[in-house]
């Protein structure tokens, strides 16, 4: 089998004018100054907002950060079925279940940790959890934190929202 | 032997064989609680139904006989409306805490639920007859009344396995709970097995209790390390920790059951363990790498042979060694370093409780594999003395204990030796006193065989590589030859087996294969 040539068309060899960019440079400057005086005549259509001082308003529906429910005597609704835990594609919940003191509990959570950075926001946990205990309603991502350890949320946490 | 059909197919099986039997025999399942091969037949959970023609009514396959010509169906529209009928009732007072039950998962309740029942619940779920729950009634179990369904299987065993009858029936009707007499708990050996038996989560494991779902377990064939009975056993592990230890059926051995002493052998493998190889310089035990231990030691050993003469090194056999290892350790001991102080003893701290049943009073998996491979425990004894007289310039030591000796008898015995080598699972008297420390690993982390009491020797499987740094027994060995000066070619535990078969007399004519599920007897055995 014989090689096949494909002819490429090369690009042609700038000017000395184009070669120094001067006259693109201008009609890029022209675009952006463009849009600045826009913004500036029509301040109130810029999309960005000044996070985190504003925050954008999520739908109902969206899936944020976990909270862990409480029953009415503040202990957690959670009974540490490991429901969450089986169902997670991420394998970033990890519970470790103990003998709750209330004998009609019997079991509770000792420990409940959810590893936000390995976390894909899924919501399989919360469709899972048969005693509606953990839910992603707090219209609130993934906030930012300078170690892998704070990014693991503990049971306290997830219980104080 | 009846000739007998069966949903079309038509089969022989023996005399007196039960419907149910027969069916399990063929391949068929048929639903049951009450049944167990093991115990008596109640027929009592009324789950086997099913159509015998001929018969006006649907008929327990556990305890209709097979007899000649006889026609079976278990998959008629009749059939399965009686089984969901049956499943429904015993689900009206069902709790149905799934989600903090521990049997979930492999529950008789949930498994039949999603293949016979799948019903929307007809009974509100305040009418429910509610019962005592998390009871602890003694041994190794927690009874939840409201589970249970009453299948008797746990009254049968107690009566007829350990023959102590704590458990039994009280009430009437929808009241009717299992229960312990007022202040007499289970007491007797093997009340681990309830919780197995149990088909639903009224009698479950207090050990096992809250530790992890079943369906985050594996499980491999093992045998039990607790005693030189040799239980067939299946160990349960997630990741590197071993969960628990269920018994698995042998009919030679252990048939379904297992003592509670040995469930609890699981510790062992997960605490108090050498990760690391180690050195002990200038009295402080420091980390170091494979490779220089396993050269330090042989430097030693060879070391004390060539300036004190090879009576100078000794070399103690752990009985919680496969025969493979032991059949290396033996090979070193004679072939390599060219001594005749190798030996064991099967003697162990602790209590040496027995019984008539599984429970020996050799409280090691493998004294007779040690016995049967040269090793005997006079030399031991002798060795012992030797070490006492100074006499020992470098010992190699294998297993975490030695002999029935305190922390405190080990500390001084082994102070006599200038060099100490301790190949071994967990951290204690004798890694503290050794020299150089070669972490081994338990026996989910590696395979082998053990030869029980009786002489049989069974398989042991691996589970999971060994954890942290240690390593495999058999490789440590090999290395250590290899550092000797000697040329083995083991790669894993099949190879030395087979050589094992091939020069030790006993085990003549075995291979991994012949040994099966069950196990063969070694020569000689009675």
């Amino acid at each position: 089998m014989t090689i096949g040539v494909k002819k490429v068309a090369r690009p042609r060899k700038m000017s000395f004018g184009e070669s120094l960019y001067l006259i693109e440079i201008v009609k890029g400057l022209g675009v952006t100054i463009g849009h600045f005086l826009h913004n500036v005549a029509h301040n109130k259509d810029i999309p960005t907002i000044e996070y985190p001082e504003v925050r954008r308003t999520m739908p109902p529906r969206f899936r944020g950060c976990h909270r862990l429910m409480k029953r009415m005597d503040g202990t957690p609704r959670c009974v540490a079925c490991y429901m969450c835990a089986t169902a997670c594609p991420a394998e970033c919940i990890t519970i470790v279940a103990g003998e709750s003191p209330d004998a009609t509990v019997e079991k509770y959570p000792v420990s409940f940790d959810i590893d936000m950075l390995r976390c894909v926001f899924c919501g399989q946990c919360v469709e899972a959890c048969p005693c509606d205990a953990i839910r992603m309603d707090t219209g609130w991502y993934t906030p930012p934190d300078d170690s892998r350890e704070k990014l693991i949320f503990k049971i306290e946490r997830l219980l104080e929202k | 032997m009846p000739n007998f059909t069966i949903n079309g197919m038509s089969a022989t099986v023996a005399e007196g064989t039960t419907i149910l039997a027969a069916a399990k025999q063929i391949g068929i399942e048929i639903p049951h609680y009450c049944y167990h091969p093991r115990l008596s037949i109640a027929g009592n959970c009324r789950m086997c139904l099913v159509e015998v023609e001929k018969f006006p009514k649907l008929q327990i396959a556990c305890n209709t006989v097979v007899t000649e010509g006889m026609v079976v169906r278990t998959d008629t529209a009749k059939v399965n409306k009686a089984v969901t009928g049956v499943l429904e009732l015993m689900l009206i007072n069902h709790p149905v805490d799934c989600p903090i039950c521990d049997q979930a998962g492999e529950c008789g309740l949930q498994n039949y639920y999603m293949k016979f029942g799948l019903h929307k619940s007809r009974f509100a779920i305040e009418d429910k007859v509610h019962k005592k729950k998390v009871q602890d009634i003694g041994g190794q179990i927690v009874l939840d009344a409201e589970r249970c369904i009453l299948c008797s299987r746990c009254v049968r065993f107690l009566r007829e396995v350990t023959k102590t009858g704590e458990l039994d029936f009280f009430q009437r009707g929808d009241h009717s709970e299992i229960s312990i007499f007022p202040g007499r708990p289970l007491d007797n050996s093997y009340t681990g097995n309830l919780a197995d038996i149990c088909p639903v989560g009224a009698l479950t494991s207090k050990d096992f209790r809250f530790k992890c779902r079943v369906w985050f377990l594996s499980g491999v064939e093992s045998i039990c390390p607790g005693c030189s009975t040799g239980c067939n056993i299946e160990a349960h592990f997630r990741e590197d920790v071993l969960y628990r230890l269920k018994p698995r059926e042998n009919e030679d051995v252990n048939e379904s059951w297992m003592c509670d002493e040995g469930r609890l052998e699981y510790k062992k493998a997960n605490e108090n363990r050498l990760l690391a190889p180690a050195l002990r310089e200038g009295g402080r035990t420091v980390a170091a790498a494979w490779d220089a231990v396993l050269f330090t030691t042989a430097h030693r050993l060879r070391g004390s042979v060539e300036a004190h003469g090879s009576d100078s090194v000794a070399v103690i056999a752990s009985p919680h060694s496969s025969n493979e290892e032991l059949f290396l350790v033996r090979k070193l001991a004679a072939e390599v370093l060219k001594t005749e102080n190798f030996g064991f003893t099967s003697r162990t701290p602790g209590p040496r409780s027995s019984d008539d049943f599984l429970i020996k009073a050799d409280k090691n998996p493998n004294s007779r594999g040690a016995q049967l491979l040269g090793f005997s425990e006079e030399k031991f004894d002798r060795i012992v003395k030797a070490i006492s007289g100074g006499k020992v310039q470098a010992l190699l030591l294998f297993g975490n204990v030695l002999a029935d000796f305190s922390d405190a008898e080990i500390g001084s015995l082994l102070s006599n030796v200038p060099f100490v080598a301790h190949v071994g699972t967990c951290a204690g008297a004798v890694s503290r006193a050794a020299h150089a420390v070669l972490p081994s690993s338990s026996f989910v982390e590696r395979g082998g065989t053990f030869t029980n009491f009786a002489g049989r020797v069974q398989r042991f499987r691996a589970g999971f590589p060994p954890r942290g740094k240690a390593k495999n027994d058999i490789e440590i060995l090999v290395g250590l030859a290899s550092q000797l000066g000697a040329g083995w070619a083991f790669p894993g535990e099949t190879a030395v087996f087979d050589a094992l078969a091939a020069e030790v007399a006993p085990f003549a004519g075995m291979s991994y294969e012949a040994l099966g599920s069950r196990g063969r007897l070694a020569g000689g055995s009675k």
